[in-house]
């Protein structure tokens, strides 16, 4: 981390040659890099209690057998494989998260557009209720949303009925199911990228745009060589940030449709829980809940390392 | 290649502050014509208004005989230099200066045919695969200028395009924009608060001061005969200076009396031109260059007076020193050689073939 290397600069050489006397102790206290770890312990240890520990417990678990008695390697990930409600799974997963990213920051992009183009004024009011979705805890928004998907008493049903459509069964067919899940995902995920991307767009000089309209560029062309290629980081990492939460979701499917009907909504997370805690099986759960972590990984550092290489090229 | 027209031209921002107050301008084809005044006189509006980046509040403004009032600055054909360059970071030298040309799809062997003819203008062919950022100053600079360029547009403007440089580059700078000037010979309209750039830069000058057009004129003709009092301060550097005093009329010729009682003879082919000022309080203005030792005695309207010196400022090629006349400061030029003391008094010559006489009411030159 970035915070090591500024204080460790000026550390004085090793005292490696000298006996421990008295005094090389309390040099040691009073080197720069001591004190700046002394500060670190306690992060360290909350980041090593509930983020190291678990994962490296998690590995471990997905290697043992259902009983916990013997190391089984990699078998439960082939056992998992060989499974077609996985595969379903794994299918799910990606059209969930993929699908729900993609809307997400589209419709991030969209609405970032329209506030920018906000005068000053009004823009607050509009960015404060836009952030609405993404401030209210989620497991809340949702129960609100199932009501509304309620095939019953479905407010939603009741518009639809209203201008002479056919109720739909919202959380009771696959389409409509996978429809409804992605959906209420967007609309919790989709204002975080609109404020990330405002944040971005607010910070592209207008000069810039100046210069372009000189250039000859239309307000698509604008949008295209200059707008897109400026917020490429903030894109990327945004992309790869929600990328990782959504496919780490949990609480939207849960609520909503607890995977049904049939599996056909079940998500890496929900499938975790069902296999792992209600049928009892730790190692297979845990096994699913790693599947998705070499993919994001790799994803993970080709598009930081572009973001790095980009920010040297471009930034001051 | 174009003449650029301003007619009765307003701009008037949200809020109702009237940035330019009606100015008419022509600009002749191939001409270099520089907007100079104090900050905050409308200059850069005036300028974004020519490349339509701000909207006309009334009037007109014409490019190459077209009315362009409501022409979006892409299909104005102009190109613009701004003051922090405004290239794109993300694109490299190459690409900044193909860019407009991309846009209009021209092919592509004539986008490299007229980046490399640019580049080579500007001696920057080296860093054509660079991104900004890995240049300096100076060379966005020059690369800011090489987009403009390649586009051979009908105008070149430019909004303080050297404020951002140090002193010395700057020099440099002004010298190579006259250059590229001399070879492409595209009409140009150039904005600075600085009237020395103006000056050297410039075929024409037009002096702005809170949204209007104080004078229109060569760079001779603003130092030699301001028509307005701001011209006459603004241009030149030191400062004119400006010296209350009273018009006096004694047998057929007429006098300047200054504070501290010194009388100046008004040259007598002047007489006539200030006789309506006869008798009343008038500015004298008279350029520090001017108010020298006492040289060339032999010549007509050489008068002297005498000083003590407050303020003494040796420059090396000359000696400024700053006296005053009963509370209003004066500058004079000194040959370095001359001896000057501060507090004792000394005799100044003062060329009155080059003095001023200012209405103090209307603030005009007469
Ligand atoms: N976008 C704007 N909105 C309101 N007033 C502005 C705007 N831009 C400039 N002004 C005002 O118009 C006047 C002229 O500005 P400008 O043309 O930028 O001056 P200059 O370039 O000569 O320094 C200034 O008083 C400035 O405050
Ligand atoms: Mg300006």
């Amino acid at each position: 981390m970035a915070d090591g290397n500024v204080l460790a600069a000026p550390a004085p050489a090793p005292a490696a040659v000298a006996p421990a006397r008295p005094g090389a102790l309390r040099r040691l206290a009073r080197r720069r890099s001591t004190l700046a770890f002394v500060l670190t312990v306690p992060l360290l240890t909350v980041i090593g209690g509930l983020v190291v520990w678990p994962f490296f417990y998690a590995i471990y678990l997905s290697m043992l057998n259902k009983r916990m008695t013997r190391f089984v390697g990699l078998d439960n990930f082939a056992f998992l494989l060989s499974r077609e409600t996985f595969q379903l799974v794994i299918m799910q997963s990606v059209i969930f998260a993929v699908g729900a990213v993609v809307a997400k920051a589209l419709i991030g992009f969209i609405l970032a557009h329209v506030l920018h183009a906000l005068p000053a004024k009004g823009q607050r009011k509009w960015r404060g209720m836009l952030l609405v979705p993404w401030v209210i805890p989620p497991a809340i928004s949702t129960l609100a949303w199932w009501w509304l998907f309620d095939p019953s008493y479905s407010a939603i049903n009741w518009m639809l009925m209203g201008i002479g459509a056919p109720p739909v069964a919202w959380l009771g067919e696959p389409g409509w199911a996978r429809f409804a899940v992605i959906l209420v995902n967007v609309w919790y995920g989709a204002p975080f990228f609109m404020i990330m991307y405002l944040a971005a767009l607010k910070s592209v000089p207008d000069q810039l745009y100046e210069a372009a309209a000189i250039d000859g560029a239309t307000g698509w062309q604008k949008l295209r060589y200059v707008t897109v290629p400026m917020m490429k980081n903030i894109i990327a990492i945004t992309v790869l940030f929600s990328l990782i939460v959504t496919f780490a979701n949990f609480d939207i499917v849960r609520i909503l449709t607890n995977g049904g009907p049939q599996d056909r909504t079940h998500i890496f997370g929900t499938y975790a829980f069902q296999v792992g805690i209600q049928s009892g099986d730790i190692p297979l759960g845990a096994a699913v809940s790693l599947f998705m972590f070499p993919v994001l990984a790799l994803l993970a550092v080709f598009v930081l390392r572009d973001v790095t290489r980009r920010s040297r090229e471009m930034a001051g | 290649m174009a003449q650029v027209s301003l007619r009765r031209v307003v701009k008037e921002y949200e809020g109702g502050v009237q940035a330019v107050k009606g100015i008419d301008l022509e600009i002749a084809d191939e001409e270099f014509v520089v907007l100079v005044g104090p900050s905050g006189c409308g200059k850069s509006t005036t300028l974004r208004m020519i490349a339509g980046l701000e909207e006309i509040s009334s009037g007109e403004i014409a490019i190459g005989g077209m009315v362009v009032n409501d022409i979006p600055p892409r299909d104005r054909d102009i190109a613009m230099v701004f003051q922090n360059y405004a290239l794109y970071p993300h694109m490299t030298v190459y690409e900044n200066m193909a860019f407009g040309l991309t846009l209009r799809r021209f092919p592509k062997d004539e986008i490299r045919r007229r980046v490399e003819n640019a580049a080579r203008i500007l001696d920057i062919g080296e860093l054509l695969d660079r991104k900004p950022k890995a240049l300096s100053g100076g060379q966005r600079q020059r690369v800011a200028m090489g987009r403009a360029i390649v586009r051979d547009p009908k105008v070149f403007l430019f909004d303080e395009p050297l404020s951002n440089l140090d002193a010395k580059l700057r020099v440099q700078m002004r010298v190579e924009i006259k250059k590229v000037h001399q070879t492409v010979r595209t009409t140009t309209v150039y904005v600075t608060h600085d009237q020395v750039e103006a000056m050297t830069l410039a075929d024409r000058v037009v002096v702005m001061n809170q949204g209007i057009i104080e004078q229109v004129g060569t760079p001779q003709e603003l130092y030699h005969r301001p028509a307005t009092r701001f011209v006459a301060g603004f241009i030149g550097s030191p400062a004119m200076n400006m010296i209350p005093a009273r018009l006096e009329n004694g047998a057929g010729a007429l006098r300047l009396r200054l504070p501290g009682d010194i009388v100046l003879p008004v040259p007598a082919e002047r007489t006539q031109r200030y006789a309506p000022l006869a008798g009343g309080e008038v500015l004298f203005g008279i350029r520090p260059e001017h108010l020298t030792e006492p040289k060339n005695l032999d010549r007509p309207n050489i008068a002297t007076f005498e000083a003590a010196p407050e303020v003494i400022e040796p420059l090396g090629m000359e000696t400024l020193v700053i006296f005053s006349l009963q509370g209003n400061e004066v500058t004079a030029r000194l040959d370095p050689a001359v001896p000057a003391e501060r507090g004792r008094k000394m005799p100044f010559a003062a060329d009155l073939n080059q003095m001023h006489l200012i209405e103090p009411r209307t603030g005009r030159v007469l």
